[in-house]
């Protein structure tokens, strides 16, 4: 167990270590809204990181982008703009809430409803059971 | 005889991944879409490769279909295309142009006096900026962009002639009638 503990800190501290920690504008804030930017967009070469984890060319010409476009003064909103003009929403960590995507945006409850709905049916119906006869419940509890 | 519903809601879950699985089996999960797909190609002016007092760019086509082809002499999937780029060229249909992409002048001219040279003229882009403005996420990738200057298709990964043959010469305006 406290092995497990210490390899999930391991990887923890993995993640947070990223390629690009250096230090890109004097402005602390502006520095944090960098590297939430840079969080925030895919890698398209190594597809599951973000350009912030990514050491490919690409990665760092998409975070030399960001940078300059922040200088230039664009939005957030602009800058991701920018990005899925020219690579599509895949470029974005967090898909976007559109018709297309519903269903994955839904699924974790869709998922959680379905099992709730079968505990509800199995806590019912063996309640039930074990109404009209308790010895039943130790024999075969699924039987209908 | 009626079906339990204890066997009917697995096997029915069963169905419908399975049915995910076979959509996923013929997708190819190397291609992102691209957006760029029925929109105007993105205008660039660069460098020319071979002699940087000379600009080329997406306007030395005005009217007439062309392809763009991304390239760099660091990269292996388009020493294996390159064949196939001659061919193309060779058809004499459509006009290649090059974008030469991360790399060194004097290794892409090597490459291409090595390797042949397929293009009309290649755009030196060693700093990977018009590559952005496309789209581009790794070379080899080939653009397809017709007489309107819209891009109407895209590849991505290493050319072949199955697939110019299939997904990009039926787009091109039928071939004049010669001899």
């Amino acid at each position: 167990m406290r092995a497990a503990i210490v390899l999930a800190l391991a990887l923890l501290a993995a993640t947070a270590a990223a390629v690009d920690s250096g230090q890109r504008f004097q402005d602390p804030a502006e520095q944090a809204r960098y590297e939430r930017l840079i969080r925030d967009l895919r890698c398209l070469v190594c597809r599951s990181e973000s350009i912030a984890d990514s050491n490919a060319k690409l990665a760092a010409d998409l975070r030399r982008e960001v940078e300059a476009q922040m200088r230039a003064g664009r939005t957030d909103a602009e800058i991701f703009g920018f990005m899925t003009e020219r690579y599509g929403d895949f470029v974005l960590m967090q898909p976007p809430v559109v018709p297309r995507t519903w269903l994955l945006w839904a699924a974790p409850a869709l998922f959680l409803a379905g099992g709730i709905l079968v505990v509800l049916v199995v806590v019912r119906r063996r309640a039930r059971i074990a109404a009209a006869d308790p010895a039943a419940l130790d024999e075969e509890p699924d039987r209908p | 005889m009626k079906l339990p519903l204890r066997f009917l809601v697995p096997a029915l879950a069963f169905a419908i991944l399975v049915g995910f699985f076979i959509v996923g089996l013929k997708r190819d999960p190397g291609e992102i879409p691209s957006p760029l797909i029925g929109k105007p190609a993105p205008a660039f002016s660069l460098e020319s490769l071979g002699d940087p007092g000379w600009k080329v760019g997406s306007a030395d086509f005005q009217g007439r279909p062309w392809l763009l082809n991304v390239w760099g002499s660091w990269c292996v999937a388009c020493r294996e295309e390159h064949e196939a780029l001659l061919a193309i060229a060779r058809e004499n249909r459509v006009p290649i142009m090059g974008l030469n992409m991360w790399d060194e002048r004097a290794l892409a001219l090597r490459w291409l006096a090595e390797l042949g040279n397929p293009y009309v003229s290649v755009a030196y882009d060693p700093e990977g900026h018009v590559a952005i403005d496309w789209g581009v996420y790794g070379a080899p990738e080939t653009f397809l962009i017709d007489a309107g200057g819209r891009v109407v298709r895209k590849r991505v990964g290493p050319m072949t002639r199955e697939i110019w043959q299939r997904d990009f010469a039926p787009l091109l305006p039928p071939p004049a009638s010669s001899p």
